[in-house]
């Protein structure tokens, strides 16, 4: 079968298609409309797509037909600082994507776990985003308008670039966390910031709950900051809890803003690191998400989060986990068998704090699906939407679970 | 005025309308419905067939499912401040303004949470949350008269939403009902949205989708520090280039909003006065807000990049008085034009911030070709212009012109890059517009959407999506 498939991927991909490690052959299109091509057809031909981006987050261990690979899209069509907005291809690293910006004097203040191989494709379908949503919001809050191709090979734009828009429905959000499911996101316009002129970072370590408490007192004092990230001891190695704390702004503020959390802290010292030792440790957070072939994450509110992470621990492990103690926002990586999420899950719904499943092997992610049961009514029009971005069901995606 | 909709719905329906919300909350005589023909928007009017105005939960489901059964379509409407004809209801519609569920059900300033029920009028949340030192974010310029419910359907922005972010940025869980009368939960209390994410598509979804019954948003802390400058230019372009310049440099400012002479002399000649200097060619309002320390550097900062803009003067509000009528000037700017000429247009477009210099220039050219004022009074940080045009429909010709200056107006900031609206929505009054930046293939997309949610098309019928770019109505089966 996957002969004939790869012939006939051959006949209309306009783009080279390989016979992949497993047999399966990979399409590797360089533009929408040859994915529209090739989605199309799979479509018509009930064939089963695989995408996949840089393959340094999700697994790429889906059954499937045959793989869509992004790497051959992985343009930054155009930067425009007078505007702070550009249009990145699905397929460019976040690397790429900040040196070309670096280069306008400009930054896309996301720093998602896994660090900066990953795609930009991969950041919008699994909506992970880091310790800078503390300042600069959950990921959708950069993306101002998308070119998606559907299931069955339509190419659908939404949005614009422009930083304010409310023209038609805002289609670009169902792209953003919808792991895949309703479209392949092609390319994004981005709302990006100008490099701060200053930045600070500074850590204090020490009991969970000093931790926790410090946190507390610097949200009541509400000091400015860019990130308020709380990181468990085996996420950074070591027997101690660390709580990072980064501003950004001009250099006065960010001085006064620093000088305020050293003030404001009781009983624990908070010490100021270099630039240099300032990024190993934010890629230090990043790549731990990968220590492990689950990642979860948990929708609490700062509020909720000690009990959140007590719960963690006495269930789980606190394993390698991350917290924003002012956004909100719990990451765990570990090991947990699919009875864990499942029970865990079922006491978070009674908080009202959905738990989901960011990244893990394909059979992991079938049984407990992304976000497991959803809320009163929702499943419906999740299915509904499903079927009309991707009629056929081309695309493989866990959004739902088995059971 | 509009036509009298003498389309009668049948004595049954009234009936049992009435029986759901009680008799005298059913509007059905042409005098009762006639105050319900327009929202802000001078140009549309329709009368509906009938309004009805339920108070709870129960009655919006019980309204919802009766007209699902008798396949009558409907309208939800809030205060009825929309400037795009949203909220307008005409053939067989029935008309359902949610004014009367208007309580706060919760403020929970450890959680900064509120919820809400639609009907709640935007700046009374503000107030309620202020003794907890928390504000709601979102303050479009109608805030004392706009509800909540209406903001979430159109993504209502404003003033302070350069730095805030609009209505979809703080609104985090929504509890729906959809037009067959079933009760949907969207998003969970922190905006992790628990599936894909509907709270973000249901926003700005301009009442098609269902109806906003219980809204819960997030309350960020009231600034510990703001800093308001006034500054005036001799020319507009030295304005719309000072704006680039502090966008360029990296300070969000809380607010950035610009007016020009037209504008200005309207503010001042009424009873808004806020003291603006007439003679300038524009003035630029900016606010800093935050912690102390960085909003000195930055209003030291943003002084500089005005006077190396030829800013004439820069003035800064020194006491929380001259702050509110530094402000009174801009959030009343509309009122005061509405005071020139009988009627107004208030559009709503956007431009890539480096295009303001450009577009005013050509927005000022369209008005002289058809011989009309257009005031400015807009979002400058983020390029949400809104040239304004006063007016009397009475007068056909002039009525024409406006219309026509608006079309090309609408037409320069598309050519630049921009959008059609930047808040006020498409409704009924742009939809012309729609093709002029969405392909068929993605007005198609929004068609299929829609019936996701409302399969029979009876939400808000004939608004945001032409008819002619729906797959059933191009390809019938
Ligand atoms: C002087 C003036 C200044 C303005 N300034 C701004 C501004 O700065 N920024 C801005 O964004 N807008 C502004 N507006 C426009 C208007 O106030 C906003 O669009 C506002 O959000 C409308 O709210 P409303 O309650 O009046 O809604 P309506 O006008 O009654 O309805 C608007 C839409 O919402 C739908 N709707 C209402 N309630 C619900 C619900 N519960 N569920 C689902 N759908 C619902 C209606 O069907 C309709 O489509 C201004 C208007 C005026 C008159």
């Amino acid at each position: 079968m996957s002969v004939s498939i790869l012939e006939s991927l051959r006949s209309i991909a306009k783009s080279a298609v390989i016979s992949g490690p497993d047999g399966v052959p990979v399409v590797r299109p360089d533009s929408a409309e040859a994915i529209a091509a090739v989605l199309g057809h799979a479509s018509e031909q009930g064939w089963r797509a695989r995408v996949e981006g840089r393959g340094s987050w999700m697994p790429t261990d889906a059954p499937a037909d045959f793989v869509i690979r992004t790497g051959g899209l992985d343009r930054v069509v155009s930067v425009a600082p007078a505007d702070l907005v550009a249009t990145v291809q699905a397929g460019a690293t976040l690397e790429t994507i900040d040196q070309s910006l670096a280069a306008h004097r400009c930054w896309l203040p996301i720093d998602p776990p896994g660090g900066d191989s990953r795609s930009l494709g991969s950041v919008l379908a699994t909506a992970t985003a880091g310790p800078l949503r503390h300042r600069f919001g959950p990921v959708k809050d950069h993306v101002l308008g998308t070119t998606v191709v559907t299931g069955d090979g339509r190419i659908v734009k939404a949005g614009g670039i422009v930083v304010k828009n409310v023209a038609g429905y805002d289609l670009t959000k169902i792209q953003i966390g919808g792991f895949g499911a309703f479209g392949v996101v092609v390319e994004a316009n981005l709302r990006v910031r100008a490099v701060p002129a200053a930045r600070a970072l500074v850590v204090a370590t020490g009991t969970l709950d000093l931790l926790l408490d410090q946190a507390r007192l610097l949200r009541e004092a509400a000091i400015d900051l860019a990130s308020l990230e709380l990181c468990s001891p085996t996420l950074l190695g070591g027997d101690r809890w660390t709580l990072i704390v980064q501003a950004t702004g001009t250099a006065p503020g960010v001085a006064a803003e620093i000088d305020r959390v050293r003030s404001v802290a009781s009983g624990a010292s908070f010490e100021g690191l270099g630039p240099g030792q300032a990024s190993r440790l934010n890629r230090a957070v990043a790549q731990a998400a990968l220590d492990g072939p689950v990642s979860l994450r948990a929708g609490v509110l700062a509020a909720g989060t000690p009990d959140l992470v007590d719960t963690l621990g006495e269930t789980i492990g606190h394993r390698r986990l991350s917290a924003s103690l002012g956004a909100g926002g719990v990451r765990w990586v570990g090991n947990p068998t699919e009875a864990h999420v499942r029970a865990l899950r079922h006491r978070f719904a009674e908080r009202e704090v959905p738990l989901t499943l960011e990244r893990a092997p394909w059979a992991f992610r079938r049984a407990v699906g992304h976000f497991g049961a959803f809320r009163e009514g929702v499943r419906p029009i999740a299915a509904r939407l499903r079927s009309t971005f991707d009629p056929k069901h081309v695309l493989v995606s866990a959004i739902e679970a088995t059971e | 005025m509009a036509p009298a909709n003498t389309d009668r719905p049948d004595p049954g329906l009234l009936a049992a309308l009435g029986a759901i919300v009680g008799p005298k909350w059913v509007r059905s005589h042409l005098t009762e419905r006639r105050p319900f023909e327009a929202d802000g928007l001078p140009t549309h009017a329709s009368v509906p067939m009938a309004v009805v105005l339920p108070s709870s939960r129960e009655q919006v489901i019980a309204v919802l499912k009766l007209l699902a059964e008798r396949n009558v379509p409907w309208v939800a409407r809030g205060a009825g401040t929309g400037l795009s004809g949203g909220a307008l209801a005409g053939g067989n519609a029935v008309l359902i303004p949610l004014t009367r569920m208007n309580r706060i059900l919760s403020i929970d300033p450890v959680r900064q949470r509120a919820v809400i029920e639609p009907g709640v009028v935007n700046a009374r949340l503000s107030d309620a949350a202020a003794p907890f030192g928390l504000q709601y974010a979102p303050d479009p310029s109608s805030q004392t008269a706009c509800t909540i419910g209406g903001n979430v359907a159109e993504n209502a922005g404003g003033p302070h939403c350069l730095k805030y972010g609009t209505t979809t940025n703080h609104v985090v869980a929504l509890e729906a009902v959809l037009p067959d009368g079933s009760l949907a939960r969207l998003g969970s209390p922190h905006g992790e949205p628990w599936g894909p994410d509907l709270v973000g598509l249901f926003v700005g979804s301009e009442g098609m989708f269902g109806i906003a019954l219980e809204i819960t948003v997030r309350l960020v802390p009231l600034p510990t520090t703001i800093r308001t400058l006034l500054a005036d230019f001799a020319t507009v372009r030295d304005a719309t280039e000072a704006v680039g310049s502090i966008v360029a440099a990296g300070i969000v400012p809380a607010a950035l909003e610009m007016m020009d002479q037209a504008c200005i002399a309207a503010v001042e000649a009424s009873i808004y006065a806020a003291g603006y200097p007439t003679d300038a060619a524009a003035v630029l309002l900016v606010e800093l807000d935050g912690a102390t320390a960085s909003v000195e550097a930055e209003a030291a900062l943003v002084h500089e990049l005005l006077r190396a803009h030829r800013a004439r003067g820069v003035r800064s509000a020194e006491t929380a008085t001259d702050r509110a009528r530094l402000w009174q000037g801009r959030k009343k700017a509309f009122g005061a034009m509405g005071r020139v000429a009988p009627d107004l247009v208030v559009q709503d477009a956007v431009v890539p911030r480096s295009s303001l210099p450009s577009i005013l220039e050509t927005i000022g050219t369209i008005g002289r070709k058809y011989r009309l004022t257009v005031c400015n009074v807009f979002h400058a940080g983020d390029g949400n212009l809104h040239p304004n045009i006063c007016y009397d429909r009475r007068d056909s010709a002039l009525a024409d012109r406006v219309a026509r200056a608006s079309a090309e107006i609408m037409e320069a900031c598309v050519a630049a890059g921009g959008s059609i609206t930047g808040e006020h929505g498409v409704g009924a009054d742009k939809i012309d517009y729609m093709p002029m930046i969405f392909d068929s293939t993605s007005l198609a997309m929004m068609c299929d959407v829609r019936r996701v949610f409302d399969p029979a098309n009876r939400a808000n019928p004939n608004k945001v999506i032409p008819i002619h770019a729906c797959r059933e109505w191009r390809e019938p089966q």
